[in-house]
């Protein structure tokens, strides 16, 4: 079992949700989150005064998937959220040592899918 | 005697001129008499009764007249607050990180429109009048003055009228949200209150062609004069522009973009309906008697209007819709705009219903069959129920209410033929010179923002900041 995390642009969120829940990936989380990285940022203005805002909006995707998923969901994942511009994002792929389905009270694999 | 003068002073009381300010001003032109006579005066014993009578004719004219200014002022102010209307309305359907750039486009159509219909436009729709097509005369408020009170009158009409032409103006602006250069948008918007506003307001209110058909074209508040030009100026705006990045998938379907505060666009809704008793009530220009029932028939409309939208979405979708339903309550009282003071309370009633489902299906036509994207639903409740106000005063129209009758009232089909000819007229006229502006800014400055900015709002890219600060936006699209 793996743990996916993945930070994507904002504007993808759609794309992405749809091409990996027709690769048969369709549970994740997603929540809001700030980065910075090769990007760099940008700068405002406010009242005359200029500040630079370093931290940008970005996605958080969290999908746990079974091991024989994996390639599936990262591929699926790459070529849906990438633009082939700096700022399409990055994936970490973590062990899960466990997961439990609190309804059934399934566990591992089983509760996964 | 004494009894005459005391009803003069009650008749000035009652119309409200009881300040002692205003019976030092002078009296707008469309009063018999002016007089400087002040009532408080003690008459003189041994007067004869016809001189008493004409004193007491003067002071109720003076009394008239104080309370024409009062009325055509005070309902300037409340269309003058439709702004904020529009601007509530306009921010609420659309999303947070565009919130900064609403607020800068319905507050620079006021500006720039206000200076533009001072210079160009007020001449162009009330000056002397040229083959019928436009005003030749009172460019840069030459007309007004302060030693007479025609002058005087000029600027108490002027500051109205300039409140309705940046009414039209302002409409664009929602159907383009989210996705127009802003210096375009600035462009455009003086464009519409230099000229294209003016043109269409001097055939129909300033003694141009369409005044003067056999049988008149009515449009008393302006459903076609001021909410079809706005509605078919951004027809022809939106359609060029495009719609926004996300609104249609790649299979061409129509996907839902929510607006981000439904509190927001309520408020509006509820400032525009209070801003339509100046709008349409106001359209006298003179404290009449018919503002009353003006006031009821507007009313009635914006009710019928939001039951008509509920009832037909409910229907349709299994939910009361309440962004819908607003859009309903603006349908109704577009719709009663042109026939407000030449309809029974009944036939508001019937219209502002007939507008509230037809906006309905309007927004569903223009967002699925023609794939035009009107964030807020301006064409559909400015151009399609504006349009179709103006074609309901021919039916509907009655002699006991406005002194014309129209289909139903025996009056056969001349008025409404000569509603479809103003209607049909406006609309070509809008759609052409919508054309050429659109396709002409497109080309030199551009109509529309990068997809860059675009996704990360135009608040950020265009105006250097958030509208909220602090807050997490979650943008998606």
């Amino acid at each position: 079992m793996k743990l996916i995390i993945a930070y994507i642009q904002p504007a993808m969120l759609t794309e992405v949700k749809d091409a990996l829940a027709a690769a048969g990936v369709g549970k994740m989380s997603v929540t809001n989150a700030m980065g910075c990285g090769q990007q760099m940022g940008y700068e405002e203005s406010y009242r005359g005064v200029k500040h630079t805002v370093n931290l940008l909006k970005k996605v958080r995707l969290e999908i746990a998937v079974n091991d024989e998923f994996l390639d599936t969901a990262i591929t699926t994942l790459m070529d849906a959220a990438g633009t082939n511009t700096i700022g399409d994002g990055k994936i970490f792929v973590l062990d899960l040592v466990d997961c439990y389905r609190i309804r059934t009270r399934e566990k591992g694999t089983e509760a996964i899918g | 005697m004494k009894t005459l003068l005391s009803l003069a002073f009650a008749a000035l009381l009652a119309l409200g001129s009881g300040a002692p300010t205003l019976r030092a001003q002078s009296a707008p032109p469309a009063a018999a008499a002016t007089t400087t006579t002040s009532p408080v005066q003690e008459p003189p014993v041994a007067q004869n009764v016809s001189a008493l009578i004409t004193e007491a004719k003067e002071a109720a004219a003076t009394a008239q007249s104080s309370a024409n200014w009062i009325w055509i002022m005070v309902a300037a102010f409340l269309v003058f607050f439709m702004q904020a209307g529009f601007a509530m309305v306009e921010t609420g359907l659309t999303r947070a990180k565009n919130a900064s750039n609403i607020m800068m486009k319905n507050l620079m159509d006021f500006c720039i429109g206000s200076i533009a219909f001072f210079a160009i436009g007020y001449g162009l729709m009330f000056g002397a009048d040229k083959m019928g097509l436009f005003g030749t005369s009172g460019f840069f408020l030459s007309g007004a003055s302060t030693t007479s009170s025609t002058g005087m009158w000029q600027f108490a009409f002027w500051l109205f009228q300039c409140v309705f032409a940046a009414t039209a103006a302002t409409i664009v602006s929602g159907a383009m949200a989210e996705r127009t250069k802003f210096v375009s948008y600035l462009v455009y918007s003086a464009a519409i209150s230099l000229f294209i506003y003016p043109i269409v307001g001097h055939w129909i209110w300033g003694g141009g062609w369409l005044s003067k058909l056999s049988t008149p074209f009515i449009d008393f508040a302006g459903s076609t004069v001021v909410h079809s030009v706005g509605g078919w100026l951004s027809l022809a705006g939106a359609a060029i522009l495009g719609p926004r990045i996300g609104k249609y998938g790649p299979d061409g379907k129509s996907r839902a973009i929510p607006g981000h505060n439904i509190p927001l666009v309520a408020l509006g809704v509820f400032i525009l309906w209070f801003g339509w008793f100046g709008f349409n009530p106001g359209s006298t220009t003179a404290a009449s008697t018919n503002i009353g029932l003006i006031a009821v028939t507007t009313n009635l409309a914006a009710a019928a209007g939001a039951l008509g939208a509920m009832v037909t979405v409910w229907l349709q979708t299994g939910k009361p819709d309440t962004s819908m339903t607003l859009n309903g309550v603006l349908a109704g009282l577009v719709g009663i705009t042109a026939g407000c003071a030449n309809v029974s309370p009944m036939a508001a009633i019937i219209i502002g219903l007939l507008a509230g489902i037809l906006v309905v299906f309007a927004v569903e036509f223009i967002d699925k069959v023609l794939k035009i994207d009107d964030p807020v639903g301006a064409i559909s409740v400015h151009g399609v129920c504006g349009t179709f106000g103006t074609l309901m005063v021919g039916v509907f129209a009655s002699k006991n209410y406005g002194g014309v009758s129209g289909l139903l009232d025996g009056g056969g089909f001349a008025l409404l033929k000569s509603q479809i000819i103003g209607a049909v007229s406006v609309f070509v006229w809008c759609m052409v010179l919508g054309f050429i502006l659109f396709k002409a800014i497109k080309a030199v400055i551009g109509l529309r923002v990068s997809k860059e900015e675009e996704l990360q709002g135009l608040d950020i890219k265009e105006h250097g900041h958030e509208a909220y600060s602090g807050f997490q936006i979650f943008t998606t699209e």
